[in-house]
């Protein structure tokens, strides 16, 4: 059982209350939230400081224009910001940015962290297509009803941790069957219960996980399931390997968007791992053919190596892809084992490093030995 | 000559500990598999994934990997980051439709030549039963 903030307004309202409170009466000096931009459904992550600015915000919208986890670690980069600012944003992209915290390419000093139990978010193309003020409504139902709403992202549809970690505050909307009436913000940390201090509202309590969660919860876990079965219908191995990603453009996009791809210069973007003019000759020469620009696969594998242990499952890769490559479903199956392996879940605790570069002598004996 | 099957092996040997066991073995006139092609490295720990996939990509039909025993690398720790990369590169081989008995991690001293013999040759007679990586025919890379 944990404090919670009770604003008698509608979980929108409620929570833009908070925030130009904060702005107002505390020495929060910026909020990070999404932002509407045209009327119908753009919005991009913006720092507002003023309240004027402020009444634009809708941080709650079904969209992840960028993973903010990425735009978080860019402003604190080198050192913490200098000013407090409290930030709204998704359990997965939270996960995201603490796992770049622990690479160094960010800071929580001086963060007031919101999330909310998150319903998911619909795919960027559906903004494209001009669908997104007709989806909100059923969205909002399907959440107070913890169901599960088939236009989300697939990676939502079967996402587990919608119960943010490490959050100053908590906004309850999963099965929240009052969510236009009341706005309930859960309160996790003294830190967060010291900004929610004479806040407009009651200061009640409330649980996190509730019968509604686990439902929901439940229901993503089938839906997982169903999701993994179909793709291993396509077969496994690396025929199959080869016919998903026969449509990869080598735009570079999944590492450009993903939140854990964080190298300045990617080593698949260098001149390391380019293709010499002779490489093509010997090649050529054995296999009678060769695809050209190559290195595909290798690119996908190489990317795999790099990032797997820290995905964060929020689904950008597969999003942003133009030729609609499932890169999401296929990562995760690595990404899912290897943190099983490692007994790692990335973004969970700030203080638990990364698996490649630390080690236990007593893990893995076997291995070497044979 | 036959026409018996010689696979193709990538052996990436630490500098140390396996380099120098090798180097022991052909000393000793120990006979070692011709299928398979060294790589020194500086420590196992210097070996990337990436060469690896690359390898195999490349169409090699089995990769090895060697350093030093645990608790004797000549960087304190690098044998250890080798093995948790290993347990790493098993996984992603399953993605890739490899069995994940083509490649494989042994901790070879510089005075155990008889045992660099000995895994090398069950190596190459496990690639033989695979048989030859499917990778080498296809073209869309």
């Amino acid at each position: 059982m944990s404090k919670a903030l009770k604003i008698k307004k509608g979980v929108d309202k409620g929570l833009n209350d908070l925030l130009e409170f904060l702005l107002k009466s505390k020495d929060i000096k910026g909020i990070f939230a999404l932002k509407k931009m045209n009327e119908n459904g753009a919005v991009s992550y913006s720092l507002m400081t003023s309240v004027d600015e402020l009444k634009k915000a809708t941080p709650l919208h079904p969209l992840m224009p960028v993973n903010a986890g990425k735009v978080l670690s860019i402003f604190s980069l080198k050192e913490a910001t200098k000013e407090p600012v409290a930030a709204v944003l998704r359990p997965c992209e939270l996960r995201a940015f603490i796992e770049l915290v622990k690479r160094n390419q960010g800071s929580l000093d001086n963060l007031l962290l919101i999330s909310l139990t998150c319903g998911g978010v619909y795919p960027l193309q559906s903004l494209a297509d001009g669908n997104m003020k007709k989806h909100l409504p059923p969205y909002w139902e399907s959440l107070k009803k913890a169901e599960i709403n088939p236009d989300l992202r697939v990676t939502c549809q079967s996402c587990e941790h919608f119960i943010p970690y490490l959050a100053d505050m908590t906004v309850a909307t999963v099965g929240k069957k009052d969510l236009d009436k009341e706005c309930t913000i859960l309160l996790n940390t003294t830190k967060g219960e010291d900004y929610a201090k004479d806040a407009p509202g009651n200061i009640g309590s409330e649980e996190m996980e509730t019968a509604e969660t686990e439902k929901l919860k439940k229901r993503r876990e089938e839906q997982n399931k169903k999701i993994v079965e179909d793709f291993e219908k396509e077969g496994l191995g690396f025929k199959a390997l080869v016919k998903t990603f026969s449509a990869c453009l080598a735009c570079h996009g999944c590492s450009y968007a993903c939140p854990i791809c964080y190298c300045t210069l990617c080593d698949f973007d260098s001149k390391t791992l380019e293709y010499s003019p002779q490489s093509f000759v010997s090649e050529l020469e054995q296999k009678g053919g060769l695809k050209i620009p190559p290195g595909n696969i290798f690119f996908h594998l190489g990317r795999m190596s790099h990032m797997a242990v820290s995905c964060v499952n929020c689904g950008m890769c597969s999003d942003v892809c133009p030729v609609n490559i499932p890169v999401a479903t296929v990562f995760s199956r690595v990404s899912l084992s290897l943190q099983d392996e490692f007994n790692y879940l990335p973004g969970k605790d700030v203080e638990e490093s990364v698996p490649y570069g630390v080690y236990k002598e007593e893990e893995f004996v076997e291995i070497g030995e044979q | 000559m036959s026409n018996e099957y010689v696979p193709r092996i990538i052996g990436f040997l630490c500098n140390w500990c396996s380099y120098t066991g090798a180097d022991l073995a052909g000393t000793a006139r120990l006979k070692i598999p011709a299928s398979l092609k060294v790589i020194r490295v500086m420590c196992s720990g210097r070996i990337d994934p990436l060469f690896v996939l690359k390898g195999f990509l490349k169409g090699a039909d089995g990769i090895m990997m060697m350093g030093c025993h645990p608790g004797d690398c000549h960087y304190q720790k690098g044998n250890y980051n080798a093995r948790r990369r290993y347990v790493m590169l098993q996984n992603i081989l399953k993605i890739l439709g490899l069995e994940k008995e083509r490649i494989g991690l042994w901790w070879v001293s510089a005075s155990e030549a008889p045992r660099y013999a000995q895994v090398t040759h069950e190596f190459e007679e496990k690639i033989k039963k695979l048989g030859s990586n499917p990778i080498q025919e296809e073209i869309f890379l």
